[in-house]
């Protein structure tokens, strides 16, 4: 990939300018915040957003800042969906890629595994998960995690079995290579197209995850901020002040959207089969 | 056709007694057994209670069995009592089953609405601009989580009387029209994410087939552009989009669990989430088994309506037979 074709296809930098910013955001948290994202203010219950009082986005039902909990819940969505990700993805590949590397009993007894986690639908399976394992914010890694094992054994299944017998493959076994050796240095690297589309279209699809579960009281505890937890608490008082739902969504959306654009740009420059398509 | 379909079901079995296996096994890693759990709200016991307690809880007996005996429980439909309430659970599971499912096909039917039109509309005229403009909107709507668009919907009709079921819902026997009134938000709020695919999908799948000899072939003949479009085109464009449309439907029925929550609709979804609240292990598996078993049968449904459509599929798999 050069940096050529990244620069060029605009759906790709505009994923790559959103995610930027919000890892901008998440650089600033650690320094300055406009408030105390967690110290409640009984004083400015529900203040609509303005300059005067130095709330961009408004207070909460608790007087707290929505802008100061809304960058620091950034830092808390990211940070679970890049570890559920890295989760899912790494012992979903590693399945995948034995599976299809080794073939016969294996493939079948390791697909078969990836077929009934697959027949959960994800937000079910993750609920699940939390509801054994109690709401804890390492939990809410794992629940996610185990969604996305399914995915990424498939995929890297599919693509270790088109190339498992190329010349190439062929060559490094008679020069007397292991397989672990075979699969790590010539199959992985040639199948990582593919596995970094899906981590993309992954991190969207956790942050949304993440959301609805901390949404329904399963996910990030309060007082933490989390955008889902965030909205949880709106729903009491989104009548009164709607900006207490408005910008903890948008700041979801637009997190997730970037992850898409990315996501998608990147299948675009990466997959030369797809370029005339679309 | 008929071998197909019994050989697609039959594979359903190892796969459906995989997530029997999963359910019945994680619950098991909770920290303290059910008797604990039951036993947390009660007074003492006397030792002879105690023994009786152990055998109903079967605490007397190696898993496996247990095992055993809860799935040959659930395969002649006795889905266990309820923790909190002492119900059985199966009753209660399938008196509000009929929601969810209709608030599943209606969002589904929703996405199609919406997604195959616009889909249509967008690989006929295509210029760079309205390109990135259908894919940013596309895009957008995968984007915005369900829940949101679902609170804001609220919002935004909480002064309309008839459009938020909130607490008074009708149910479709007693009101066709009430009824589907108040669904009609929540489905959209499930739906739109999906119709948002179905667009991409029909719009590449069009595109497709729309550089194909016998659409021009089709066009040469004098034939009128709509003809071309919808018989010729469409026919074969839409494929793909069957299956896409189907497998998404299951998740349509886990999107339903956090909707429900949202406009307060007394569905399968509010029940889980109240049997998590209360840590009520039995309505939870129960739950978790009824929509895993749907997810299996809707994926297999459009497997077979896939190969109902296109006849490629079926002498496929009577090729790898012989």
């Amino acid at each position: 990939m050069s940096k050529s074709r990244l620069a060029k296809n605009s759906i790709a930098m505009t994923g790559v300018v959103i995610v930027a910013l919000y890892l901008l955001s998440i650089a600033v948290s650690f320094f300055w915040l406009p408030f105390d994202p967690v110290a409640m203010d009984v004083e400015h219950l529900l203040e609509a957003p303005s300059l005067a009082t130095g709330h961009l986005f408004g207070t909460d039902e608790f007087g707290r800042d929505i802008l100061a909990r809304i960058m620091k819940g950034s830092t808390i969505s990211l940070v679970i969906s890049l570890c559920a990700t890295a989760l899912g993805s790494v012992v979903g590949v590693l399945m995948g890629i034995w599976a299809g590397y080794l073939g016969g009993r294996w493939d079948h007894w390791i697909m078969r595994v990836a077929d009934v986690l697959f027949s959960f639908p994800s937000l079910l399976l993750a609920i699940f998960v939390m509801a054994i394992l109690g709401e804890k914010t390492f939990n809410v890694v794992f629940a996610i995690g185990i969604v996305y094992i399914p995915q990424f054994a498939r995929i890297s299944r599919g693509a270790i079995l088109t190339i498992k017998s190329s010349e190439f493959v062929r060559a490094a076994r008679s020069n007397g290579a292991g397989s672990s050796f075979i699969l790590f240095r010539h199959l992985l690297p040639n199948i990582l197209v593919p596995l970094i589309v899906q981590v993309s279209l992954s991190l969207s699809v956790a942050i949304l995850l993440e959301s609805s579960l901390s949404f329904l009281g399963l996910g990030v505890q309060p007082p933490a901020p989390s955008w889902g937890n965030m909205l949880s608490g709106a729903r009491k008082v989104m009548v009164l002040a709607p900006w207490t739902a408005i910008y903890p969504g948008l700041a979801i959306s637009f997190l997730v959207l970037g992850f898409n654009l990315l996501g998608d740009g990147l299948r675009d420059i990466l997959d030369p089969r797809l370029r005339n398509v679309r | 056709m008929g071998r197909y379909i019994a050989k697609r079901l039959l594979s359903l079995v190892p796969v459906l007694f995989g997530v029997s296996i999963i359910v019945f096994f994680l619950v098991r890693l909770i920290p303290g057994s059910a008797l604990q759990m039951y036993m947390g709200t009660q007074v003492e016991a006397t030792p002879q209670q105690m023994e009786e307690l152990k055998r109903i809880f079967g605490e007397d007996r190696p898993v496996t069995v247990l095992f055993v005996e809860w799935l040959g429980r659930i395969l002649q439909g006795d889905f266990g009592y309820s923790l909190r309430t002492g119900r059985a659970v199966l009753p209660d599971i399938l008196s509000r089953l009929p929601l969810s499912l209709e608030l599943t096909l209606f969002a589904l039917f929703l996405a199609l609405l919406i997604g195959i039109p616009q889909g249509i509309a967008s690989s006929l005229k295509k210029n760079p601009v309205s390109d990135v403009i259908n894919r940013i909107v596309g895009l957008l709507g995968l984007s915005l989580p369900q829940f949101w668009l679902a609170s804001l919907m609220v919002l935004a009709f909480s002064g309309t009387r008839g459009w938020i079921p909130m607490g008074n819902y009708i149910k479709f026997a007693a009101n066709p029209l009430r009824n589907l009134q108040m669904l009609f938000l929540p489905a959209l709020a499930i739906g739109i994410g999906l119709a948002a695919v179905i667009m991409r999908y029909t719009r590449n799948s069009m595109l497709e087939v729309l550089q194909m000899d016998y659409i021009r072939t089709a066009k040469a003949k004098g034939l009128k552009k709509r003809v071309v479009i919808l018989r010729h085109a469409l026919k074969n464009a839409i494929l793909p989009v069957i299956t896409v449309a189907g497998f998404n439907t299951g998740y349509l029925l886990g999107g339903a669990i956090v909707i429900e929550e949202v406009f307060a609709l007394p569905g399968m979804g509010r029940l889980a989430l109240y049997a998590i609240y209360q840590r009520d292990y039995p309505v939870i598996q129960a739950i978790v088994l009824v929509i895993a078993t749907l997810f299996v049968l809707v994926n297999l449904v459009t497997d077979l309506i896939y190969a109902l459509v296109d006849p490629r599929i079926r002498l496929d798999e009577g090729k790898k037979q012989s």
